[in-house]
């Protein structure tokens, strides 16, 4: 059974789309609710996973929402924990930084997601570039990646080796 | 026939193993271990639950802290938290609600949540596709 991580809020649909329709173990650690200790203590946001015990990574625009230390160190948990042929999906905004604000992504089904934006502890930190996201993912190859008409980047990475 | 249904006070507290066979509301807190196998557990708005819970269905307005396995159903609803582990082959999450921990739908009524052997594991993955959400996408 493969292994999905959700760094997202927990949403029924998604769970009903993972779970049920594509048969993978989802394990939800919602960072979105740890940005204001994030941005109040400077903890640092991790992954408890062990090194190559997952199959995908959904990251929505977490990154987004982190300083640049934080977001190293959490997308180099994230690769470590990446089994090699393992999926990562992230999204970047656009900019927009004064918009306290993040977005819940609805998996409408296999070609579709649907988004809304719920208030926030706090908005987007800054808005990244192509190069620093490849740098930030450094241990990965950039799979697919996909700019949408409203400024959303998406990008698929995956972790070199065979499943 | 009348399904028989108890309700655990909000002001009762109880540590240990609590098990039946009749449907069980908890309004109060609950410590431990609880195993309704052919039953309904619903936590209410004002239970608390720190517990491993096995039931044929659960239901989650309150809170719970432990592992969840159904054999039909678990249901979190929109004042419900849970920070634990779900087995059961089905999960509902209502919008609000609140969860933390892992999810595994296999149909394996008799798995336990703290059954985290890889038994049966395939080498399959999962590739996320990036999805349109705004008309057409274009590479970059």
């Amino acid at each position: 059974m493969a292994e999905v991580l959700d760094l997202g809020p927990a949403i029924g649909s998604n769970i009903a789309f993972l779970g049920e329709r594509i048969g993978c173990k989802i394990h939800v650690k919602d960072l979105y609710a740890d940005l204001e200790r994030h941005a109040r203590e400077e903890a640092t946001l991790s992954c408890d996973h062990g090194a190559d015990s997952l199959d995908a990574v959904l990251c929505w625009d977490i990154f987004d929402y982190l300083a640049a230390p934080a977001a190293a160190a959490l997308a180099g948990t994230l690769v470590r924990a990446l089994r090699p042929g393992g999926a990562l999906l992230a999204l970047f905004g656009s900019g927009n930084t004064a918009d306290r604000s993040y977005t819940r992504y609805v998996i409408e089904d296999d070609s579709h997601l649907r988004y809304r934006s719920v208030p926030a502890a706090c908005g987007r930190q800054r808005s990244l570039q192509n190069r620093d996201i490849l740098t930030l993912f450094g241990g990965l190859e950039l799979f697919d990646s996909v700019l949408l008409k409203s400024g959303v980047r998406e990008f698929v990475f995956r972790k070199p080796g065979e499943p | 026939m009348k399904q028989e249904s108890v309700t655990i006070g909000k002001s009762i507290v109880i540590k240990g193993e609590v098990s039946g066979s009749e449907d069980l509301t908890i309004e109060g807190h609950v410590e431990g271990k609880i195993e309704l196998r052919d039953h309904i557990l619903s936590i209410g708005s004002s239970g608390r639950v720190q517990a491993h819970i096995v039931a044929k269905a659960i239901v989650v307005h309150g809170e719970v802290t432990g592992n969840l396995t159904a054999a039909e159903k678990v249901d979190i609803r929109e004042s419900g938290a849970v920070d634990g582990d779900i087995v059961a082959p089905r999960v509902a999450i209502a919008d609000g609600a609140k969860f933390r921990g892992s999810i595994d739908m296999r149909h394996e009524a008799s798995a336990t949540a703290s059954d985290r052997s890889a038994k049966g594991r395939k080498a399959e993955t999962f590739t996320p596709a990036p999805a349109s959400a705004n008309g057409e996408p274009v590479n970059v």
